[in-house]
């Protein structure tokens, strides 16, 4: 298995490191070639307006959005979830993303630097129900979320108290809206390895793997 | 929700104020004096913008005190853009932080580029919620100002110079001693930290893992993609490019190309690419044509 990680810009390092403690080979992806191959990519933490521009310009963008539309499993944190939200607010109006979770969120949500914060969360019993220490920096907040979206993750936002939906999935396709490659807590990234794997043995693209299993 | 008393949010915690500078790592971070330069700077990619005044060029040339910009200004860029907002305070002057803080700005800039407050201390930034970066020539002034708070680190270079002979200079030293440190043996790492002016604690946390505790950008005199590169390749993380944008023929055009080199900044056929035909770079001076070195303050 290789995870692909999106490495124009952002907290790459610790994604791969994530990955690394996991056992998963990982791949930095820069160039459409890098694609190849890939079982799933993770869309790190940074700024979603500058990432945006270096997905197109890198000529990134459409073949990613085509295999993530075609179900590459892909995992999205923070600008990850900006970049995979089907409606933004408070982003740029030519701001481009893969629109592939139905969700709203609001860019920078929680507010400045000064209101970025760490908290426990709450998480489902998928996650292991136990308490998940996040780092929130800047953090987009999920408004609403689809039907077909399934909640993982809670938490308080500080600022009126309401209790919102952090982690969220929908098919192949898991964010959130903190930064789970900051702490040592691996259980998301564990999550979104198991959902490589599974996608691997539902969906075989090659049939000549799918015959040797 | 009694149950859930515990989990009540902390902010500016020392893993919020890095996590910032984590998150603009592998970006440019631009120099703007206008509400309209900010969003030339963020339509081109900046991950954030350092609202200014006066470039470090203009500053250079026109002497006087150049002290905190007013916070109109600051003000005006935060409504412009989307993106990280930082802003300058002098060296020691802990009140210009207060109301840096008091205005929301992501980050602090506790700069040499100003008029130094203070001869012998710089701010305490551990009781700011907003996160300090502060520059840094060698690796003891990086440790010192890490000691006092400060949640990110930039090479200082010479700004305004449009010359980035002292930015490698810079990362030079601060690389090159990290990379000694780790062959130190641990009865040399109090040597060390002797030697450097530094914290043990510090010292030994570098000797371990080989890198600063926080993110290590790069600044000072960077005006051309190649630059970009080159102090990439060299081990910044990420590049504050100030009068190098906004004193060159086509500032949109050179800090499109800026941002992809960053980006890039391994692949010399991007870097080609994206150097064609940018116009004329920023004049820039060489350092001994220079009255001051703003490098040299800071303690």
């Amino acid at each position: 298995m290789t995870i692909g990680v999106l490495a124009l810009q952002g907290d790459v390092r610790e994604h791969l490191g994530a990955l690394a403690e996991l056992g998963v080979g990982a791949r930095r992806l820069r160039t459409p070639a890098d694609l190849a191959g890939i079982d799933g990519v993770i869309l790190p933490g940074g700024e979603s307006t500058t990432l945006s521009l270096l997905l197109a310009s890198s000529g990134l963008f459409d073949p990613l959005a085509a295999a993530i539309g075609a179900g590459l499993p892909t995992f999205g944190t923070c600008a990850g979830l900006v970049l995979l939200a089907q409606d933004v607010r408070g982003g740029r109006p030519d701001q481009r993303g893969f629109g592939v979770l139905d969700c709203r969120v609001l860019r920078n949500g929680y507010g400045r630097q000064s209101e970025s914060f760490e908290a426990t969360i709450e998480v489902s019993a998928s996650l292991g129900a136990s308490a998940m220490p996040a780092v929130f920096i800047r953090a987009p907040l999920i408004e609403s979320v689809g039907t077909d979206v399934e909640v993982l993750g809670w938490a308080e936002t500080p600022r009126d108290g309401t209790r919102r939906p952090v982690i969220c999935r929908q098919g192949n396709v898991l964010a959130s809206a903190f930064h789970p490659e900051l702490t040592g807590d691996r259980r998301l990234h564990r999550y979104f390895v198991g959902l490589v794997a599974s996608s691997e043995l539902e969906t075989p693209e090659d049939p000549v793997a799918a015959l040797a299993r | 929700m009694s149950e859930h008393a515990e989990a009540s949010a902390h902010t500016g915690t020392f893993a919020v104020k890095r996590g910032l500078a984590d998150m603009l790592r592998g970006g440019v971070i631009m120099d703007v004096v206008t509400a309209e330069q900010a969003k030339i700077a963020e339509d081109a990619g900046a991950v954030s913008v350092m609202a200014l005044e006066r470039v470090p060029a203009d500053i250079r040339r026109d002497g006087g005190v150049a002290r905190m910009s007013d916070p109109a200004l600051i003000g005006a860029i935060q409504e412009a853009v989307t993106i990280p907002v930082m802003a300058k305070a002098r060296i020691g002057h802990f009140a210009e932080a207060q109301v840096l803080q008091a205005l929301a700005v992501d980050y602090i800039d506790e700069s040499e580029v100003l008029t130094p407050a203070d001869e012998a201390h710089h701010i305490d930034k551990w009781p700011f919620t907003v996160p300090f970066v502060c520059g840094a020539t060698n690796l003891g002034e990086a440790l010192r100002r890490i000691s006092e708070g400060a949640a990110m680190i930039r090479s200082k270079g010479e700004a305004g110079t449009g010359n980035v002979v002292e930015a490698v200079r810079h990362l030079r030293s601060i690389l090159g001693d990290i990379r000694r440190l780790t062959q130190a043996d641990s009865a040399e790492r109090y040597g060390w930290a002797k030697e450097l002016g530094a914290p043990i604690g510090l010292v030994q946390e570098v000797a371990e893992t080989g890198r600063l505790p926080v993110p290590l950008f790069c600044a000072g005199g960077l005006a051309t993609p190649a630059d970009v590169s080159l102090v990439m390749q060299l081990g910044a993380e990420a590049v504050f490019v100030g009068s190098g944008i906004f004193k060159s023929e086509d500032p949109a055009r050179r800090a499109r190309a800026i941002v992809e080199a960053a980006a890039h900044f391994e692949d010399a056929d991007h870097v080609a690419k994206v150097s064609r035909g940018l116009g004329e770079a920023m004049r820039g001076e060489e350092l001994s044509a220079l009255s001051e070195r703003l490098a040299d303050r800071g303690w």
